[in-house]
This record gives structure tokens, C-alpha cells and sequence, in this order.
């Protein structure tokens, strides 16, 4: 899932206050899993801004909705009303459905409420860690199911730098060294001999380094 | 107009605080008036929304009381409310209100006397702070108005 984390009032009421009627929009998916921007946050900072607006004297209405999906155009559909009455939505749905909101309403000013962090999932209840940086060409299937390029800080192919300590990454101590985890999982799956395999440099084209990705699949297009 | 009386919402953990409260009643302790208390299940019942709604809508100051660490009759609630409570504390720093005006205690059922106390305490902090400083209440007090 994507994990994002939530920007703090006193940005969200810099990035607002030249307007009045502010519409909070929520995400019902990924954002409401990783607590940061569902329903129930939304109504969080909702409150937070009237606070701050009294506070301040900036004279916010501020009006609250959480929609199913921000990233798609279906869902987004069901916040047509809203958006309308509104002079400016804060949406706290990741990067990609604050730009989809954007997009369907060309007229309207639309913000991020959060920081879009990363692709990973709920390690234990409050911990959310990053396993997949989108690379565009999957390399798990040689590493047994660990990303040495999300989870390595030095994105190393073919081994560990020797910087580790006690299976603790040198660049981050509180994280495991991806590579230690590579070579217990390999060992544990029966597969060690795959690390005898040279992995060439990789080809970072298909990443964002190749500029905006796209994908056209044509049997589902109409 | 008087003295400043702020409004303060005391939710007591139906299991310690709440009763401790009724103890306090039964036991002629006196406790400040402006305080209202609301009956909770248990403190780990209460929303982060329950906090901001209740500020939102006026109240000057909320006192959590729950049953003392170790002894929740449902194993952590009152940790749970710890946690959430100090989260709280920081949105509402950013929001601008002082984080002194939300604060969580612990006291036993038998407690009367300590809750009696944590209200009088809690009442004269937020008292000492004020109504909450909205660009009017600066106003208000800088014209004279409203006193």
C-alpha cells in the first residue's frame, strides 16, 4: 500500500489561507489503512483547522467527505457536489489522488494534507516500512523475496558493502541489512547457489529516471 | 461580567473515576463546579475525535481519568488513552491551543480524595491560562470588552 504521513496544521493552514471554504477530502484506501488520511483523520483535521481558524482569525468553513478512491474517476465523481461549493479542497489522499482530483476539476485549487512516503506495509501495529520503490523491472525473484533495492541504503546487487552491524544497516542501525535478510531467506528456501550469479548493473530506464511511466494495455482499451 | 469560569469536561472511566467521583459526593468532598463530568466505559473508549470536538465547540479545558496503570478492566485501555492523549496534546499545539488545557490522570475507585484533587489542580491550570486565545478573546481583552 502506499504510506503517507500527515502534514502538520500550521503548514496545511499556510498552504490555505487565502481562501475560506476549505473541503477536506479523505481517501477511503491505502491513506485510511496507514492512518493518515481516511475518515477518521479527516475529521481530525478538520477540527484542527477550525481551531486554528478561530485561533488565527482566518475565517475558514471548513467541510469534510471521504470518498471510496481519490485515483479514480468513478469514485471521484461522488465528491462533484462538494468540490463544487468549496474554493479550495486540502485532500489527503496520496500524490496520485491529489493530482486526480486536479485533473477532474481543472477550476478548482486542490492541495496535498499529506507527505505521499513510500510503498510498504504495517510491519507491527504503529510501524510502517517501505519495501518497493516502484523500480519498474522486478528483481525479487533473484533475492528470495527481499528488495536489495528498496531495503539495502546503498542498493548494492551482488552483495553486502561490509558496512553492516550486527545485521543492522550502517546508514540506518534501526533498520536490518537487506542483505543479511537476502542471504537467511535464500539459505532457508534452499536457493544459496543464486548468489553465484553476477547481477549485471541494472537498467533504471523503466524507474522514474526514464521520466513519467505509463502503462497502455491495449486489450482493455476502448 | 464575573470572574473567568472555564468550561471543562472531565471523562471518568466508568470503572475507577467515575465511581471515585460518586465517592467524592458521598463523601461531602467538594470539587469545582465548572467542571462537567461524562461517564465513559472506559478511557480507551474515547475518540481522538471526542477531544477535538469537545474543544471546537468551546470547552476551555478536558481532564481524562482513567483506572491507574496496570488495573484498565479491559488490560490497557487506559494505556491506550495515554497514548492517544499525548498525540492530542501535539495537533492541538499546532492548532494553536495549549497542550496544558488536555491532560489524563489515573486514580482507583477508592480514590475520591486524589480525583478531588487532579479537578481542583486541572481547574486552576486552566484558569490560570484563560479562555482560549481566539483573535476576538485578544481583542476583547486589549479594548476592555467582554470583562
Amino acid at each position: 500500500m502506499i504510506v503517507a504521513e500527515r502534514k502538520t496544521i500550521p503548514e496545511m493552514v499556510e498552504i490555505l489561507k487565502r481562501h475560506k471554504k476549505i473541503l477536506v477530502l479523505g481517501c477511503g484506501t491505502c491513506v485510511t489503512v496507514c492512518l493518515a488520511g481516511g475518515e477518521r483523520e479527516v475529521s481530525i483535521i478538520a477540527s484542527a483547522l477550525r481551531i486554528a481558524s478561530k485561533v488565527q482569525g482566518l475565517g475558514f468553513e471548513v467541510s469534510e467527505l471521504t470518498i471510496e478512491r481519490q485515483c479514480d474517476n468513478i469514485f471521484i465523481e461522488q465528491a462533484a457536489e462538494a468540490v463544487e461549493k468549496c474554493d479550495a479542497v486540502l485532500s489527503t489522499a496520496c500524490g496520485a489522488g491529489v493530482q486526480a482530483i486536479a485533473e477532474r476539476y481543472p477550476q478548482k485549487p486542490v492541495y496535498a494534507g499529506l507527505n505521499t512516503a513510500f510503498l510498504g506495509i504495517l510491519e507491527e501495529r504503529g510501524v510502517w516500512t517501505e519495501k518497493c520503490v516502484a523500480c519498474g523491472d522486478c528483481v525479487l525473484d533473484k533475492y528470495g523475496g527481499v528488495c536489495p533495492i528498496t531495503r539495502c541504503a546503498k542498493h548494492m546487487l551482488n552483495g553486502p558493502c561490509g558496512g553492516s552491524r550486527e545485521d543492522h544497516c550502517e546508514i540506518r542501525p534501526d533498520r536490518p541489512c537487506a542483505w543479511q535478510l537476502i542471504y537467511k531467506r535464500l539459505k532457508d528456501i534452499g536457493q544459496i547457489e543464486r548468489l553465484e550469479t553476477i547481477v549485471e548493473p541494472k537498467d533504471w530506464s523503466s524507474s522514474l529516471s526514464g521520466g513519467p511511466r505509463v502503462i497502455i494495455r491495449e486489450d482493455h482499451r476502448v | 461580567m464575573g470572574k473567568y469560569e472555564p468550561k471543562i469536561i472531565a471523562f471518568c472511566c466508568h470503572y475507577c473515576a467515575y465511581s471515585a467521583a460518586d465517592l467524592a459526593g458521598s463523601s461531602r468532598l467538594q470539587y469545582p463546579a465548572n467542571v462537567h463530568i461524562v461517564r465513559t466505559p472506559c478511557t480507551g473508549r474515547l475518540e481522538i475525535d471526542y477531544y477535538m470536538k469537545a474543544f471546537e465547540n468551546g470547552m476551555d479545558g478536558i481532564l481524562v481519568a482513567g483506572c491507574e496503570e496496570g488495573s484498565c478492566h479491559f488490560k490497557d485501555g487506559n494505556l491506550l488513552a495515554k497514548r492517544r492523549v499525548n498525540s492530542i496534546r501535539t495537533v492541538l499545539a499546532e492548532a494553536g491551543i495549549e497542550m496544558e488545557r488536555l491532560r489524563m490522570v489515573n486514580v482507583s475507585a477508592a480514590g475520591a480524595r486524589p480525583l478531588v484533587e487532579y479537578i481542583k489542580e486541572f481547574v486552576e491550570t486552566v484558569s490560570n491560562l484563560g479562555p482560549i486565545k481566539t483573535k476576538e478573546t485578544v481583542k476583547n481583552t486589549t479594548t476592555g470588552a467582554g470583562k
